[in-house]
């Protein structure tokens, strides 16, 4: 088994061994079925598909995902445990991507746990599986990106709290780069070019096209290449600022 | 074996280790020593590649630190100031996680039994860490750093909160461990250096500033080779004062009153305990004890990093 994946392991299993874990999946699940069937009227509506379900994942994750990260590094540092795990022969980049897969695996299977969803709206019509699954992959997507932000934000703090709050800040900002709310501001003084280029980096949009269904190789390289910043981000802040 | 070479790292304007070099080979315990803040655990966190150096150069078993850290680390069985560990992991699970990071596999992995029984966490292997007893907690530090049988050992403070059993047990640990090993601990306790160490080196504000075997370091005390003399009569003290004074061999005399006591500091180390007994039987003075001091580790260290 490599670094990444016995570090990965480890990570794992500590979410499971306090409450948090269960908490944080119950709040969740209830939160993700209560947004569905009242805000987004499921049965209302008529249609076989999950679209009230991925609308408002943005909106959930914003405060969740940035709960599931707060602990990664803060608490390492917090605790000291940070000093032995980088002098074991591992190096820092195994340790940040190792963490950060057990953050988007524990998010993956809270995202899988919706599945009687999809038994319900399969059993009411007829749905288009395919689109489904490709929400689900964006949706995936979505908590990675947020989850690597909120990587970010927990090496800079030794307090989870504050990761907290600077994490659902940061993840807010880049949610909303590609509304209008954001783009009108820019766009009053801004070229062209720089208010698209805002646009583009928000979630927004390419978590919509892949929710939509339609898998674009522009929007994954868009989530990889986002993902990978932030954790080089995360790499060299804990470089810099692990002995504090 | 361990070598540093002006090895040096600041922190804006603090300089917190300065240009230190030693080289510490096989079968050597070095002590490391200071006062809190000297730079003994900025110094071992540099030789674990936890942090990096400002200049200078360490390397471990000929791996330099930074740039082959891997290999050093893989030589180097490391316990951190504190014994940071995972506390809402069982000691086995956390065991078996280090275990895993250090590839002990299949003849290997047994080393981790061993190592348990070896500190007797038996009985607390499904306990979590943080329910531990701060001397449960150090064994466990001491059994990740030690289950790879790396040849090289730094141990920050490994005995720092431990009660008098504990620290009996942790220093014949290391004295049975130490074998062939080259082990580097730090510790601000005196005693600890005179019960495990072969060699001490003492810093003081980031600079190495005595680097002695514990004898050699005991024969720089004043106290090298003085005698004290404990009267069974209190009232003969002043007499016996006067007298010891008068010898030619004696520098100077202590008195402690409260305890009828003399201490005589003996002239460039000279040899006084035959003199003074026969003085006291001389001079009718009654004793209750003679006393040869070899010297006074607390005294030197004092005297050199204040």
């Amino acid at each position: 088994m490599t670094n990444v994946g016995i570090i990965l392991r480890r990570e794992l299993a500590s979410y499971f061994a306090t409450p948090l874990a269960y908490v944080f999946l119950l709040i969740f699940l209830v939160l993700a079925n209560l947004f569905t069937f009242y805000l987004g009227g499921f049965f209302e509506r008529g249609q076989a598909d999950l679209n009230p379900f991925f609308s408002y994942h943005p909106w959930l994750f914003l405060f969740l995902i940035p709960a599931v990260s707060m602990r990664l590094w803060s608490d390492e540092r917090r605790t000291g445990s940070i000093e032995l795990l980088l002098t074991q022969p591992i190096t820092l980049w195994q340790a940040v991507v190792g963490k950060f897969l057990a953050a988007w695996a524990f998010t993956v299977l809270a995202l899988a746990l919706t599945f009687p969803l999809w038994i319900t709206v399969n059993f009411l019509g007829n749905p288009d599986n395919g689109a489904i699954l490709a929400a689900y992959i964006g949706s995936a997507l979505l908590a990675a990106g947020f989850l690597s932000i909120g990587s970010l934000a927990s090496a800079l703090t030794r307090n989870p709290v504050v990761a907290f709050i600077v994490g659902v800040a940061a993840c807010f900002a880049f949610l909303v780069a590609g509304y209008p709310l954001v783009l009108d501001a820019f766009r009053s003084w801004a070229p062209q070019f720089l208010v698209d280029a805002v646009g583009s980096l928000g979630f927004l949009t390419h978590y919509e096209a892949i929710s939509k269904g339609v898998i674009d190789l522009r929007d994954l390289i868009y989530f990889a290449l986002l993902i990978a910043w932030f954790l080089l981000a995360t790499a060299v802040v804990l470089d810099v600022r692990k002995s504090d | 074996m361990i070598k540093t070479e002006a090895l040096t790292k600041r922190y804006g304007a603090l300089t917190a280790v300065d240009a230190v070099s030693f080289t510490a080979e096989p079968g050597e315990v070095l002590g490391f020593l200071g006062p809190n803040g000297a730079g003994k655990t900025t110094t071992m966190r540099m030789l674990a590649g936890f942090i990096s150096a400002t200049s200078g150069r360490a390397s471990i078993c000929g791996h330099d630190v930074d740039t082959d850290s891997l290999a050093a680390r893989t030589c180097l069985g490391y316990l951190p100031e504190g014994a940071p560990a995972y506390g809402e992991m069982t000691v086995r699970d956390f065991l078996n996680f280090i275990a895993d990071l250090r590839r002990l596999r299949g003849a290997t992995r047994a080393r981790v039994d061993s190592i348990i029984e070896r500190l007797q966490l038996q009985g607390v292997l499904e306990q979590t860490i943080e329910t531990l007893s701060k001397g449960f907690r150090r064994r466990v530090g001491l059994a990740q750093a030690l289950m790879h049988d790396p040849p090289v050992l730094i141990l920050d403070e490994p005995t720092d909160g431990l009660d008098p059993n504990q620290k009996h047990e942790v220093r014949s640990l290391i004295n049975d461990m130490a074998g062939d090993k080259t082990v580097i601990i730090s510790t601000h306790i005196l005693e600890e250096v005179d019960a495990v160490c072969t060699r001490a080196i003492i810093i003081a504000r980031g600079r190495i500033v005595a680097d002695d075997t514990p004898q050699g370091l005991a024969a720089r005390s004043r106290y090298h080779n003085a005698v004290s003399l404990s009267l069974v009569r209190p009232e003969q003290l002043a007499a016996a004062q006067a007298a010891v004074a008068a010898l030619p061999l004696v520098a100077a005399v202590e008195v402690d009153t409260i305890d009828a006591r003399l201490t005589a500091l003996p002239r460039d180390g000279a040899p006084l305990l035959s003199a003074l007994s026969q003085l006291a039987e001389a001079q009718g003075i009654a004793l209750k004890e003679l006393h040869l001091e070899s010297g006074r580790l607390d005294e030197v260290f004092r005297t050199i990093t204040a």
